[in-house]
């Protein structure tokens, strides 16, 4: 199958410091996959170059044929002011951007749907509550419904059931598979290896350096989880300097 | 005998062409400056805003001593000054890792400092001191017409901008994945702030022209929780507080800018203490209960 998106000896960091090293692969047009590894393996700054959101210190993303529009995020919710004083209904609607931009009127039928992406969450008769009065499941739906009127072909979610209870967890994850079947690509930062091994076909194991990328069931085993948890978490601030780059 | 409410609340600006004039520019800089202000609060820039009003002296300074009391070029002397540091401290917060405080900081005090520096090579010029401390009683017709302008402007442009400008306060990095230009509208809004601050110095001079911003968007965060209905209560608070204000100055004979600026005070304390949203009464007589 084609891959939507190609990672070429990527290294994103901050400060000279690789936060992704190396990186070399590509994302089937479809797929599935769940990203791991520890805290600080580089996966949040991995879903931000995917996006285009940080320039990279080497390689590159190609992103074949895909505008700005088709690409759909779910950032962790500490991205987002809560504070901020926006409906549910609006920020819903928000994600309608493709279609309204920032002049563009809210017809009755793209009110429609952001109703109905509300009660697909679950929240009916949330349109009119505030952002700042919803638990943190609830903030996820509202997030998730904005996902769903976006209607993009590639969806990266990150650590989308942190903060989450179980049942909500259920039916995020029903809609992520929907989005399978419907034949979205879904790029997701996880925790759970148990809900990673039973929801998500392909992972990518990361601890700053690529582990594993392939089938769950090749990648999420013993060994190479070791690994990835072998991973220093500080950064070595005299580290030599890469010559990776200038052997290609 | 007309009735003495009538003569408390409306007579003097029915008398005096001078009370209308600054009512009516009361009006407009309310018009403007409330949702501006909203946003602000919203963006945790209230500081800063008061740090770009103190940015405006180099620039109305400079006008001053090109052009001498000559409103439009002090105007303008202004705007540019704010601007540039606007867009300085803009720019140093996106492509460095000081944040955005930080760097309004350092830009605006070297401009207040420059600022002082201008003043003083004129001495102690008494018409200069009147403009940089504002004078609404003395707003002329040229001046009336700019701070309208100004706030029509304002309106049309943030009507035109509401919703990347709302997105770009809410979710910035949703603003930027769907590529709907943050920066622009960042910009676009300070250039707003600039804008309606400009307004305010010729009125309530440059130290208290955030004042009739600040307050009344400050005060209605405890009175309404959309966007919109913010703006309409802090546009209204600043109105009622320049109508009281100028009241007080014309019956006690104070200077009308402080007069203007603490009755908006006051708003902002009564609605701390009492209003609706989180205010100190519902915080400790928080009343009844529904069910769950």
């Amino acid at each position: 199958m084609a891959e939507i998106v190609r990672l070429d000896g990527l290294t994103l960091g901050y400060e000279h410091h690789p936060a992704v090293h190396h990186l070399t692969g590509g994302f089937a047009e479809g797929s599935l996959t769940a990203v791991v590894g520890p805290n600080g393996a580089g996966k949040s700054t991995l879903i931000k170059g995917i996006m285009g959101l940080l320039r990279p210190l080497s390689g590159r993303v190609s992103r074949r044929g895909l505008v700005p529009g088709d690409i759909a995020w779910l950032p962790q919710q500490a991205e987002i002011d809560r504070s901020f004083p926006i409906t549910v209904l609006d920020t819903v609607l928000l994600g309608l951007w493709r279609r309204t931009g920032g002049l563009g009127a809210v017809t009755p039928a793209l009110h429609a749907a952001a109703r109905d992406a509300l009660a697909a969450v679950g929240l009916a008769g949330f349109e009119r509550r505030v952002i700042g009065t919803l638990s943190a499941g609830q903030t996820q739906r509202v997030l998730f419904a904005r996902l769903l009127v976006q209607e993009s072909r590639l969806i990266l979610l990150d650590e989308p059931f942190a903060a989450v209870d179980a049942r909500t967890t259920t039916d995020l994850l029903a809609l992520v598979r929907r989005w399978h079947d419907e034949g979205r690509t879904v790029i997701a930062v996880l925790h759970d290896l148990d809900q990673v091994r039973r929801h998500f076909p392909d992972c990518l194991l990361l601890a700053r350096e690529l582990i594993g990328w392939g089938p769950t069931a090749e990648v999420a085993t013993p060994a190479l989880l070791a690994r990835a948890r072998a991973m220093a978490e500080a950064w070595d601030n005299n580290a030599d300097w890469c010559r990776r780059g200038a052997a290609a | 005998m007309t009735h003495p409410v009538y003569d408390l609340l409306f007579a003097p600006f029915v008398d005096f062409a001078f009370m209308r004039r600054a009512l009516v520019a009361c009006l407009a800089l309310a018009l403007g400056c409330g949702p501006v202000g909203i946003f602000l609060v919203l963006r945790r820039m209230s500081l800063m805003a008061d740090a770009m009003s103190h940015a405006l002296l180099p620039g109305a300074a400079l006008g001053f001593l090109v052009a001498g009391l000559w409103l439009p070029a002090m105007s303008l002397g202004g705007f540019l000054a704010g601007l540039a540091v606007a867009v300085l401290a803009g720019l140093v917060a996106r492509l460095t890792p000081l944040r955005e405080d930080a760097s309004f900081a350092g830009f605006y005090l070297i401009s207040l400092a420059a600022g002082v520096l201008l003043v003083s090579l004129r001495g102690s010029n008494v018409d200069l001191l009147h403009v940089l401390f504002g004078t609404i009683l003395a707003v002329d017709d040229q001046s009336l017409v700019l701070v309208a302008t100004i706030a029509s402007v304002t309106l049309v442009v943030l009507a035109a901008i509401y919703r990347p400008l709302v997105a770009e306060c809410f979710d910035p990095s949703f603003l930027r994945a769907v590529g709907g230009g943050g920066g622009w509208v960042h910009l676009g809004f300070l250039v707003l702030v600039v804008l309606n601050l400009v307004a305010g110095f010729q009125a309530l001079g440059t130290l208290m022209s955030v004042g009739l911003m600040m307050l009344p968007a400050a005060a209605a965060r405890f009175w309404a929780r959309e966007v919109w209905s913010l703006a309409a209560v802090a546009t209204t608070t600043a109105f009622l507080s320049g109508w009281v204000g100028l009241l007080l100055s014309f019956y006690a004979n104070l200077p009308s800018g402080p007069a203007i600026i603490l009755v908006a005070g006051v708003f902002y304390l009564a609605s701390v203490a009492g209003g609706r949203h989180g205010s100190l009464r519902a915080r400790f007589f928080p009343g009844r209960h529904r069910e769950a």
